[in-house]
């Protein structure tokens, strides 16, 4: 059986990060969890992905270029970062300030937004806001660039308020409207040029360029505006205050969290009309999140050290994401040591599984959990999975594979072998069903030690990677 | 059993913007000649059609289908407002949506409303990896295949007996079983919905004989699948396939020739296979790109433009030019681009009704006009 801590890591893991291995979680389980959850919070990783690196070998990254080399090195920094719960912070807001280069056609500018998500997506949430209104990409995204004092675009006020803060229901078209004309003079630089360049779309270098915000004193409407009940000559800022004070907005921020780090809620379109599904959770994190004066990582941490968080009863109660999949499958594989140009084509998987990176399917990001498996999707996400895991080339699986060996030296039966796997993978939860299953198999083809050959275990790996089991968090 | 023939439609996707003008080229137009000093074709080039249209050079295959009346050229399609970028030009032809941003496709509202309690889970057969936001609606299962021979779960998995031995167990792991929740309901009912669709599709694929001796390039090969599927009368009415890339920047004339050599064959062994098994009269293909490219050439190739060309083939279409040849004219131009005369959503309309007898209000949104590229009856 299983050490219980080390089930508890696992599961921390799976959802602070993606996944890890028994070696992995064999190391961190010499800190005691609430340590663990400390350092993961506080610490500043270690080993930041090289620019250098990256450069090397997809020449494009950080370019203004197509938006493949640069998914490709996020999923890179994902598998090889040593805080890979770095990037899930940047994961988590990526699908809530869903940004996406069908509109852009600017790979830069989504690059520098998701590396913004990983330097302040820990801090506090009225930085966060007022970055985000300062985004180029986030700006061009919802037209903030097309809204002027006297002629606004209201797109950017409404989402501010729909999508990212406040959720339906709590606010006035009026206040829509009051917001735009508040963010009127928040746009990028240089935008008739940026605009033109834009229209003669064109491969060539420097067709496209970077770009950046810039504020337009003289374009912005600064008379006065009644926004929630409050009354001022209010700027962007001010509206983000008063946002931030919104018992919505905490409860908003709260749900969120509780979906993508502790089991998956319903879809947010249907939040107005379902209930959480931990009312309480959702009450304590609003708490939190007034208490530490908006701080994310406040909210995080007590998050993390729950009771509704830890309980048994949460575990393998999301589906993963396809970039949770497959980040997580290569960081057990070990492919890619270096971030080879064929990287790309890993990365395209998810999209294959229907998430692609820095593209989303519209400013309302990706609907999760179930919605997640389709016909297509779940075929894609089984045959990644299962040919990842079985391929005994990987250094990863030959370290699992080792490691199994080692550990049936002394005694040996199928159910033994199948629990050992299992663990290795991360300590992975099976339902009976599965199990019997497995151990079935492994009657059939792994009967003796002797029979531990790579083929038969990569037979049963690829089995283990087909199991609904794996496409659970 | 009496095999029922279902009408279907095949669209093929010619990814990245088919320049327009070098596909249906404006050989006698002195504008053409003029904006197009690198790359333009002559009179000797290209298949004349009418004296001042012709076809590309190597779409011999496509022009014989023509002279038997069998292909519409829908000349200056396109929709209101360009826009120039590839992702988001695609998604406006993906979604029939032109201003906002949609969720679901077009061709995933059709096979809603042909199977709306899902009994067929090949309504619709992708070919090629992940589906296209077109074909992708909330609930609708549609199967998507890279290469038919080897479609299915865990296929690397070599040797049949120790595949259907893996399927085996894992048909264990997915059936019904106790405790199931949400999740497992969904993995579930894919996984098996998945299965089927496998086994249905490895059907088609070991039924199939003909003597058409199709080229070895992707769209050969997936006009082939789409043409065994199609013989394997399983109920498919939307195949989808792939063809490119058309970005045709740099290197234009060697690049375009290529890929529409291996098109326009593809194409003519396509309906030589079905005219052979009796079904040409059953399938209607349409062709379509995102935009069509600039007027003038940039040295080597053409960046994007606007207003392009579609083409609606089979033994159902009334053949002839639709739409308006747009006018070269600098006056008539959409900064440096070919203007639109018809909205893509006119084709797609005749499509649904007349082709699919679908209607097509609730799929587009509102009433397009039509044209009369099918056939009656």
């Amino acid at each position: 059986m299983s050490d219980k801590n080390i089930m508890l890591m696992a599961h921390l893991m799976r959802r602070a990060g993606f996944g890890a291995s028994k070696d992995e979680l064999l190391e961190i389980s010499k800190r005691s969890y609430e340590e663990q959850v400390d350092l993961m919070l506080d610490s500043e990783p270690n080993y930041e992905v090289s620019k250098h690196l990256m450069h090397r070998y997809q020449p494009d990254y950080g370019s203004p270029m197509g938006n493949s080399s640069n998914g490709a090195s996020w999923l890179y920094k994902m598998i090889w970062s040593d805080s890979p719960f770095k990037e899930k912070i940047a994961l988590f807001w990526h699908g809530i300030f869903a940004t996406g280069y069908a509109k852009l056609a600017n790979g830069i500018v989504l690059h520098d937004q998701i590396k913004m998500f990983s330097k302040l997506g820990l801090g506090n949430y009225r930085n966060l806001l007022i970055e985000l209104s300062k985004d180029p990409a986030m700006i061009i995204w919802l037209d903030n660039c097309e809204s002027h004092k006297g002629a606004i675009n209201e797109n950017y006020g409404r989402e501010l308020l729909e999508l990212f803060s406040m959720g339906t229901g709590n606010y006035t078209e009026k206040d829509i409207k009051e917001a735009a004309r508040a963010f009127t003079g928040w746009t990028i630089a240089n935008k008739e040029y940026m605009t033109e360049k834009s229209q003669r779309d064109s491969v060539w270098p420097y067709g496209r360029l970077a770009m950046h915000f810039e504020y337009k004193e003289e374009d912005h409407d600064n008379d006065e505006k009644i926004f929630l009940g409050e009354k001022g000559n209010f700027n962007g800022e001010d509206i983000i205050d008063i946002i931030c004070k919104q018992k919505a907005t905490s409860r908003f921020i709260a749900r969120h969290m509780y979906s993508f780090f502790v089991e998956d809620e319903p879809p947010v379109p249907e939040w107005p009309y379902k209930e959480p599904n931990n009312p309480e959770a959702i009450d304590a994190l609003s708490e939190v999140y007034f208490n530490s004066g908006y701080d994310i990582k406040e909210m995080l941490r007590f998050l993390f050290k729950s009771d509704f968080f830890k309980t048994e009863k949460v575990w393998n109660k999301r589906v993963k994401s396809p970039i949770e999949l497959v980040a997580g499958t290569l960081r057990l594989t070990k492919e890619f040591y270096r971030p080879e140009k064929f990287q790309s084509a890993t990365n395209s998987q998810t999209s294959f599984m229907g998430q692609h990176a820095m593209n989303p399917p519209s400013v309302e990001g990706w609907h999760w959990g179930t919605e997640w498996l389709d016909s297509g999707t779940v075929v894609e996400r089984v045959n990644f999975s299962s040919s990842n895991l079985g391929n005994t080339n990987h250094s990863g699986i030959r370290k699992i594979i080792d490691n199994v060996r080692a550990n049936t030296n002394e005694i040996y039966s199928p159910e033994i072998l199948i629990d050992l796997l299992l663990q290795e993978l991360g300590e992975i939860i099976v339902s009976q069903n599965t199990k019997e299953t497995l151990i079935d198999f492994a009657e059939s083809r792994l009967n003796d030690k002797e029979l531990l050959t790579d083929e038969n275990l990569s037979e049963l790996l690829k089995l283990v990677g087909a199991m609904p089991e794996y496409q659970r968090a | 059993m009496v095999e029922k023939k279902e009408k279907s439609l095949v669209v093929i996707q010619l990814s990245g913007g088919n320049d327009a003008m070098n596909t249906i080229v404006p050989y006698t137009n002195g504008i053409y000649h003029d904006s197009r000093s690198a790359i333009h074709l002559t009179e000797s080039d290209v298949i004349d059609i009418d004296g001042s249209l012709g076809f590309h050079p190597e779409m011999g295959e496509i022009k014989k289908l023509w002279d038997s009346s069998n292909v519409a050229v829908i000349n200056g399609i396109g929709y209101p407002v360009p826009n120039r970028s590839h992702f988001r030009s695609m998604d406006i032809w993906h979604t029939a949506e032109s201003e906002s941003i949609a969720p679901d496709g077009w061709l995933g509202r059709t096979i809603r409303e042909i199977d709306p309690s899902h009994n067929n889970v090949v309504t619709a057969v992708n070919f090629g990896r992940g589906l296209p936001r077109a074909l992708v609606c909330k609930d609708v299962p549609v199967a998507s295949v890279g290469d038919l021979e080897t479609y299915g779960l865990m296929p690397d998995i070599k040797g049949k007996d120790q595949r259907e031995n893996a399927l085996n167990y894992f048909s264990r792991m997915y059936g019904p079983n106790q405790g199931r929740d949400a999740i497992l309901d969904a993995l579930s009912d894919n996984g098996v919905s998945a299965m089927i669709g496998a086994d249905i599709l490895s059907g088609a694929n070991s039924k199939y004989s003909s003597s058409v001796e199709y080229a070895d390039n992707p769209i050969s090969n997936n006009l082939k699948d789409i043409a065994k599927v199609i013989f394997a009368d399983i109920g498919t009415k939307i195949y989808y396939a792939q063809h490119g890339s058309f970005d045709t920047h740099a290197g234009e004339l060697f690049n375009h020739a290529k890929l529409w050599k291996e098109l326009s064959d593809a194409v003519g062994d396509f309906f030589r296979d079905l005219k052979e098994h009796g079904r040409e009269n059953d399938v209607t293909v349409l062709l379509f790109s995102e935009f069509g490219r600039r007027i003038e050439d940039n040295g080597s190739g053409t960046d994007h433009g606007s207003g392009g060309v579609a083409f609606v083939l089979g033994g159902s279409v009334k053949g002839g030019f639709y739409g308006e040849q747009p006018s070269l004219e600098i006056s008539e131009q959409v900064e440096g681009d070919m203007k639109y005369n018809n909205d893509f959503r006119s084709t797609y309309a005749t499509l649904l009704d007349q082709w699919l007898g679908i209607d097509s209000v609730p799929i587009l949104g509102k009433n397009f006009e039509q044209f009369s590229f099918i056939k009656k009856g």
